[in-house]
């Protein structure tokens, strides 16, 4: 069978189960401890694991390869350049680890650093580069060796939102002809939505939902997700309701209508967002509602206010 | 290196001035004396004459084979310290460190017992090949090096722990095998590392005398180091002695300023 | 190495006012200090506890070390009321401390010593000048090395020592420990090594003989009681002493 298929146990820390196409790239979502980069360890090799790990069609765990065998390219948070290479050798290390000759690894090199668009600095070393420019060439060196696995941990944290834009659009285009499978650990909705086929939701060490990003994005289950993509989200039994945040209604006094979709609480903070302000109201679940300018200094919305919110029933989507 | 003028954070406080005044006299003075009670116009015909030549000799050639010997089998050893888990590794990092604490007779005295031509290891030596290490310059460095090597081992290990091993698992995941790994990236992060331990090895090297004379004799030529020259020479004469102390310490000085200009160039 | 003088000498001065000075004590206690050469240790030690069997209330402080760097120190000042040395020419180079003239109290001469198992078989010192032997002797700036220096060439011996030895003590060290197969030491050394070695006589030794001075010092604090000390060693009973460690007439 081609693609990935693990069984990932890692004591205590993480418990998930994890099926790929080939070519897929799955975003790695969840609450920070979650679990994420635990995972991305233990398929690398990193992290001591039971369980299984397969890639297309060949066992990594049994018998357990070591990390050098597995072909596995991993970007890290930091980058962890070479800090004495230049960039092309960056990028050549992994070639020339793989028995790739000097020379001809230093052309493919120069090559992937065309690529990411940063040929002219091949001969710099990792001190003299931005943190775009570096995120670009450790992206470079992680793919160069044709990894048939792709593991990046948070790739744009820590770049500027224009840095990490432009960088966002290139990499989705060399995904698109990476026949590799990637994961990517990301607390960007935006990560998930642009760049992935697949979001693993992954809450407490277990994974929480899996699915295409539209599917998780309209029906999310955990509030992490919820927050990620501006739903509120509310379990009942085994079902999950979740509603926009601009159906919401804030109110001093009681409204009338169903008490299943109201909730009486505090304000907790107040921030705008777009032309409306959201509110984060503490009413047993924490709600998140957008309410007009003009309303928030009517009712006097501030911190530690108590207030009424509500939701028309037709406005919750429910689902398994 | 900084960005402040230091006057606008006040003067140095004299609880700090006072002591660290005194900490400079005391490594200063004892220099200064003793440079002025030199006989410098024997300073030339002394560092002319074969005794001293050859005891410079000596010294030269211990205290470079020592330091060869640090760096061929301190760096694994250092490495094995930092990055490998073993039974016993806590025990034997401590045992490692003890040479440097160890009175450097005592030191000799150990190198004897083992590899004396009656030592544990010694006589088994000698009955298989009939090689005995006293009283040859193999002995001398073998005395030098069990001395100073504990300085390179801790300086390297420490220079490989501040860099963790973080580099080493980016290299794995790249494919590289371990020995790659130390050579192509594990090495060369430690280098400054090395490179003190290597200055710090060499400069214990130059002074040693203890287990030296206790272990490899004392013979012109064959086993004779300056220090052992110098503390001889005291016994009789000791205002040649201080000339051959000066000798020892301008050559030294020479060839720290000649490997600091080419080395150890620090911002 | 200036250093190292400096240190010793600060040493001293630290230790010896402790022992409180001479005779200035008139109740009835008082400290002598006598500086002697390493190889009087056994010899003086008796000679000491006699002293002071003999003289109710005083105490005999006693420093070893080599003679030179004793006779440093005498001229230094150190606190100290006797100095005897292992040889006449360091004790020439103490004059200006010296109370009167040094007298001769003893002589030594050199033997040839093995491991008691002797190893390379040494039936005399016929097999040092044959060569082929692993043996050691001080280094010639010490006064012993002077002496095994002119022994080796009065005897014609071509074979280098395999290491000159800082001291005497280290000569005797290394043939006891096995780690050479013969030295060339006092006969005092013989003596006090007992059955660890074994002892052969050295042609021309007795052209080689040692002759240790001793001398009151001008800084004693109680003069009288210094020449006692010095008077005991070259009495019938010290002579006694020093030729049961092996030392010869003067």
């Amino acid at each position: 069978m081609r693609g990935l298929s693990a069984d990932v146990r890692v004591d205590g820390r993480l418990e998930a189960e994890l099926t790929t196409e080939p070519g897929a790239v799955v975003a790695v979502i969840g609450p920070n401890g979650a679990g994420k980069t635990t995972l991305l360890r233990a398929l690398a090799g990193l992290v001591s694991m039971t369980g299984s790990v397969e890639v297309d069609g060949v066992s990594w765990t049994r018998p357990a390869r070591l990390v050098r065998d597995r072909n596995v390219g991993l970007v890290f948070q930091d980058q962890l350049l070479f800090p004495h290479l230049t960039a092309v050798d960056n990028v050549a290390f992994g070639l020339r680890s793989r028995g790739v000759a000097g020379a001809e690894a230093e052309t493919t090199a120069r090559d992937w650093l065309t690529r990411f668009a940063v040929a002219e600095l091949a001969d710099r070393k990792p001190g003299q580069l931005s943190g775009g420019q570096a995120q670009r060439v450790a992206i470079a060196r992680a793919l160069a060796p044709a990894p048939s696995l792709l593991l990046l941990d948070e790739p744009f944290a820590g770049l500027d939102v224009g840095v990490a834009t432009a960088l966002r659009i290139e990499l989705a285009r060399h995904l698109a002809s990476y026949d590799g499978i990637t994961l990517l650990v990301t607390h960007d909705a935006l990560d998930a939505l642009t760049l992935a086929d697949t979001v693993l939701v992954i809450d407490d060490g277990r994974v929480a939902q899996y699915g295409t990003p539209q599917n998780v994005a309209a029906r999310p289950r955990t509030d992490h997700v919820a927050r990620l993509v501006g739903l509120n989200v509310i379990r009942e039994h085994d079902r999950f309701r979740s509603f926009s945040p601009s159906a919401v209604t804030v109110s001093l006094a009681r409204p009338e209508g169903s008490a299943r979709n109201q909730w009486h609480g505090t304000v907790l903070s107040a921030v705008t967002h777009g032309d409306a302000v959201r509110l984060l109201v503490d009413a047993g679940p924490q709600l998140i509602a957008d309410v007009t300018p003009g309303a928030t200094v009517e009712l006097g919305l501030v911190p530690g206010r108590e207030v009424w919110v509500s939701v028309k029933e037709t406005a919750i989507s429910t689902y398994a | 290196m900084t960005d402040t003028d230091g006057r606008t954070l006040g003067r140095p406080p004299l609880s700090l001035v006072i002591p660290g005044a005194l900490a400079a006299a005391l490594l200063v003075l004892p220099l200064v004396t003793l440079v002025l009670d030199t006989p410098w116009r024997n300073f030339f015909d002394e560092l002319g004459s074969t005794v001293v030549l050859d005891a410079l000799g000596i010294t030269a050639i211990a205290s470079g084979v020592t330091v060869v010997a640090c760096v061929l089998l301190g760096t694994p050893l250092a490495w094995l310290l930092a990055r490998v888990e073993f039974p016993g590794r806590a025990v034997l990092r401590a045992a490692v460190t003890v040479p440097l604490v160890l009175p450097p007779v005592v030191a000799g005295v150990a190198l004897v017992t083992a590899l004396g031509r009656n030592g544990l290891i010694g006589s088994v030596l000698r009955d298989a090949t009939g090689i005995t290490l006293p009283y040859t310059i193999t002995a001398v460095v073998t005395a030098h090096t069990f001395v100073s090597m504990p300085f390179y081992v801790l300086s390297v290990e420490g220079a490989l722990r501040a860099s963790g091993d973080k580099y080493d698992v980016v290299a794995a995941t790249l494919g590289a095998t371990r020995w790659t790994t130390f050579r192509r990236v594990t090495l060369p992060l430690a280098m400054p590392g090395l490179v003190a331990g290597a200055a710090l090895a060499w400069a214990r090297s130059l002074g040693e005398f203890g287990a030296t004379i206790t272990f490899a004799g004392n013979y012109p030529g064959t086993t004779q180091t300056m220090p052992s020259l110098i503390y001889t020479t005291l016994q009789s004469r000791p205002e040649v002695a201080r000339t051959l102390s000066m000798i020892l310490l301008v050559v030294s000085i020479a060839i720290l300023a000649a490997l600091r200009n080419r080395w150890l160039t620090t911002p | 190495m200036l250093l190292k003088k400096t240190v010793s000498l600060a040493v001293l001065a630290l230790v010896l006012p402790l022992a409180g000075c001479g005779g200035d004590d008139e109740g009835g206690h008082a400290t002598i200090t006598v500086l002697a050469a390493a190889s009087l240790t056994g010899a003086f030690t008796e000679l000491a506890d006699q002293f002071q069997k003999d003289h109710e209330g005083v105490t005999v402080k006693l420093a070893f070390d080599s003679s030179a760097t004793l006779a440093q120190q005498a001229v230094d000042g150190a606190p100290a009321d006797v100095l005897a040395t292992a040889d006449t020419a360091t004790m020439d180079s103490a004059t200006a401390a010296l109370d009167g003239d040094s007298e001769l109290f003893a002589t030594n001469t050199m033997v040839l010593v093995t491991p008691t198992d002797n190893p390379a078989g040494i039936t005399g010192f016929d097999d040092i000048v044959a060569g082929d032997v692993t043996y050691v002797v001080c280094v010639d700036t010490a006064p012993c090395g002077k002496v095994a220096a002119a022994l080796l060439a009065d005897n014609t011996v071509q074979t280098a020592p395999a290491s000159l030895e800082v001291d005497v003590k280290a000569v005797l060290a290394k043939v006891t420990s096995g780690e050479a197969d013969a030295g060339i030491v006092y006969a005092t050394d013989a003596v006090a090594a007992g059955d660890a070695v074994q002892r052969f006589e050295i042609p021309h030794a007795a052209d080689e003989v040692t002759s240790y001075p001793i001398a009151a010092l001008k800084q004693s604090g109680d003069a009288a009681l210094a020449q006692q000390f010095v008077d005991l060693v070259l009495s019938t009973a010290g002579q006694q002493v020093l030729a049961d460690a092996g030392f010869g007439k003067p």
